[in-house]
């Protein structure tokens, strides 16, 4: 087995049993992770159609199923569901079981619910495209979806619980406090807004509640938590740094826990609520302050000295460029959430560009550096291609700041003007326009990278060829894929011609 | 000492209580709702919608209208909402009382819908907009939806429902009729009034 010692302390035994580990998680997180990157490509297509519909609603015009109504909420929902939660499963799964030094459990049953969730989204999607959405942020998919849903976040939840009460290693890694608690979460979130929703178990305003408190902490108790946990632990493992502060993490968590769930209500400020339930949401998120400086102290001490190692690990340039995109995002969102705030930006483009900083450039930026750490841990295999690397990471890094930046000065002023009745409506129409153009060009460059990163996971999983010299650094030059390919091809050519 | 059990109730914990907060409370609250008496004959605001309108909303719902139009006024003071006519007070709890679902929205791509029925009654102008938007909204990135319409041959008589397009928006000798979902959009929209003087929204 190809697998060098992770860190200089690393025994033989130990080496063994990280292997062991890893070997176990090789088909349900390869199998949860292929999917994601899938569902990454479609929502990005339905991204991009969606965006260009904003500027030329004639583009695909006559089509029923890809009105903008339908294929903006798909775009939604393949992100949310499709890319983010299986994504952050993949990484959940592989990570406690690192952490807890065991085996993961029940591989089969593991990979076969991620086959659940996908057919899941597939139905899901195909329902809102043909018009049976029902039109609820983050909750479009109609109720006979549940099932595809709840039963394997039930399964991770039990397989997590399991590594968690089995676990070998002596100590509990603040990382595993994250995971634990998400997949508590996940099940409860769901199942709850789904049966008040569908079985009309609450009235008028307070399924509007109801639908901010599932869509505000499926974001925030959810993924984030997964994402956090991922760069606590990446962090420490590539720099070889030790997290700073223990007691700060524990503060980071328990704050996380408390005041995230209270906030949901900022996503309805100025909305037919009693006054309280608004002013809950804002206090909520000020309080979110605590965890968002706590873990922003942790990650960037423990960067302090090693920052040029961003130069070289493809790992580390995701993960931190993710990890100060989770302050920056969260401190737009504390100030978002406050009432003078949101009287100009609510109902503007600057909740896309925050949305877009957060999900994507905080979020999704972790789980692309988590797997380029997981990929080749549990396939034996390296990445093919440095420059395949280079393309995603620019390419999704530029287009992400280029969208959060633009849309967020540009839904400003669409706000002010909105507030602004002397201005007619359509001015504000004509004035956004050019920065929904900007924003089809950056989601073109996101989704250029999407398709690069694509290529090297399938490069990765397909057993065509095997790269073997030691891990792909963004300073790595190899002969190109097809150069190396062709010249296996004639190495064993001639090989064939020798021996007959 | 094995801390698992007390990490994962208070995780549940946590939730348990957003739930009752958010939630349950709230909900609790809504219920005492009643709709008020308007009138001597006994007509009361607000009523659920029904025939059309009723079938109108799974319209609005089916082609997902809310992602970029909102159905709620703000206060007086708050945002430019009641001076952009949008309505002629803030919308409240009690508006919404008979809506299942509740479409509030959170972007206003297009501008606010709460009022449209007492601002813009009239079915033509609606049939016009759905149609082609550029026809009475030159410049607006609404979509069109066409497919709310038929097309009717030259040769048949002109049917009843044709709608008054401009010339240089029909083709020569056809006329376009709503289909039955169209005329149920435009019913539901026109059902868009929330003008009533609740006692509670008086600022
Ligand atoms: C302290 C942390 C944060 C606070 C207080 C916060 C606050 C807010 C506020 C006020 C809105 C606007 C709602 C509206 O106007 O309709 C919003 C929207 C949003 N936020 Fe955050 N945010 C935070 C962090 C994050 C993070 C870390 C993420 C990504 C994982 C994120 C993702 C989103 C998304 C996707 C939306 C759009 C929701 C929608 O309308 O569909 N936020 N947030
Ligand atoms: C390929 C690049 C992308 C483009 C061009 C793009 C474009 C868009 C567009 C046009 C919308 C609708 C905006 C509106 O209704 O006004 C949207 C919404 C959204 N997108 Fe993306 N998107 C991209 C990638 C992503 C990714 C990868 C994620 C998640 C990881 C994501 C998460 C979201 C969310 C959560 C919303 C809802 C925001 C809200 O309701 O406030 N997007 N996106």
């Amino acid at each position: 087995m190809m697998s060098l010692p992770e860190g200089p302390n690393e025994s033989k035994l130990q080496q063994i049993s990280r292997i062991r580990i890893d070997d176990s998680s090789r088909v349900p997180v390869s199998l949860w992770f292929a999917s994601s990157v899938f569902w990454l490509l479609m929502g990005s297509v339905a991204a991009l159609i969606s965006s260009v519909k904003m500027h030329n609603p004639d583009f695909l015009g006559n089509i029923e199923w890809l009105t903008f109504g339908r294929i903006r909420p798909v775009h939604l929902d393949i992100v949310f569901f499709g890319w983010s939660s299986m994504a952050a499963v993949g990484c959940l799964l592989w990570l406690q079981a690192r952490l807890c030094h065991v085996r993961l459990p029940w591989p089969l049953l593991l990979s076969g619910l991620a086959m659940v969730w996908n057919v899941g989204v597939c139905v899901g999607v195909m329902a809102v495209l043909a018009g049976h959405g029902s039109s609820i942020e983050y909750l479009e998919f109609p109720a006979y979806c549940a099932p595809f849903f709840a039963i394997p976040a039930l399964g991770v939840l039990a397989a997590n619980v399991k590594m968690y009460v089995t676990k070998e290693s002596q100590h509990t890694y603040v990382s595993q406090w994250y995971l634990l608690a998400a997949t508590v979460w996940l099940p409860i979130l769901y199942v709850t807004a789904m049966g008040c929703t569908y079985f009309g178990l609450v009235q008028g305003v307070s399924q509007a509640i109801t639908n901010w408190w599932f869509g505000h902490n499926a974001l925030g108790l959810w993924v984030t938590p997964i994402a956090v946990a991922t760069a606590y632990y990446l962090i420490p493992k590539v720099t070889g740094k030790p997290v700073h502060s223990y007691h700060l993490s524990l503060l980071g968590f328990w704050s996380l826990a408390i005041f995230y769930n209270w906030a949901g209500t900022h996503h309805l400020t100025g909305g037919p609520l009693p006054a309280w339930t608004i002013t809950v949401g804002v206090v909520g998120s000020m309080m979110m302050f605590i965890p968002v400086i706590t873990v922003a102290i942790n990650h960037h001490m423990t960067m302090r000295g090693v920052f040029h190692m961003l130069k070289t690990s493809p790992t580390l340039r995701f993960t931190v460029f993710g990890s100060v995109m989770y302050t920056v995002a969260s401190f737009q969102g504390s100030l978002e959430a406050l009432r003078s705030h949101q009287e100009i930006t609510h109902f503007t483009q600057y909740t896309i560009g925050h949305a877009h900083l957060g999900l994507y450039g905080f979020f999704s930026m972790i789980m692309f550096g988590a797997m380029y750490y997981i990929f080749p841990r549990i396939t034996n295999n390296e990445w093919s291609s440095a420059r395949l690397i280079k393309v995603h990471f620019w390419g999704s890094s530029i287009g992400v700041l280029a969208y959060g930046i633009g849309l967020c000065w540009a839904g400003w002023w669409q706000g002010v003007m909105m507030n602004d009745p002397a201005i007619p409506f359509l001015d504000t129409v004509a004035y956004i326009r050019p920065y929904l153009i900007m924003r089809s060009v950056s989601g073109t460059g996101m989704t250029i990278a999407h398709i690069a990163f694509a290529i090297s996971v399938w490069r990765i999983l397909s057993r065509h060829h095997f790269v073997m010299s030691g891990p792909t650094l963004f300073t790595t030059t190899r002969p190109a894929w097809r150069e190396f390919v062709n010249e296996q091809e004639k190495r064993e050519q001639a090989e064939l011609e020798a021996q007959s | 000492m094995n801390r698992t059990p007390f990490v994962i109730f208070g995780v549940f914990l946590t939730i348990a209580f957003s739930l009752s907060g958010l939630v349950l409370i709230p909900n609790w609250q809504f219920q005492e709702h009643q709709p008020v008496v308007t009138a001597p004959d006994g007509s009361q605001y607000p009523v659920p919608y029904f025939g059309m309108a009723l079938q109108g909303r799974d319209v609005y719902v089916d082609q997902g209208c809310l992602y970029c139009h909102t159905q709620q006024v703000r206060a007086k003071g708050y945002g430019g909402d009641i001076r952009r006519n949008w309505g002629n007070r803030r919308t409240v709890a009690r508006d919404y009382m008979y809506e299942y679902p509740i479409l509030l929205g959170t972007m206003r791509t297009g501008p606010d819908l709460a009022n449209i029925g007492a601002r813009q009654p009239s079915r033509d102008w609606h049939y016009l907009h759905l149609y082609n938007p550029q026809i009475t909204s030159a410049g607006s990135v609404m979509p069109r939806f066409q497919y709310l319409f038929r097309t009717i041959k030259a040769g048949e008589l002109a049917p009843s429902g044709a709608i008054a397009l401009p010339p240089a928006f029909l083709a020569e000798g056809t006329h376009i009729v709503p289909t039955a979902r169209g005329e149920q959009l435009v019913e539901y929209l026109r059902a868009q009034n929330r003008t009533f003087p609740l006692p509670e929204a008086k600022q």
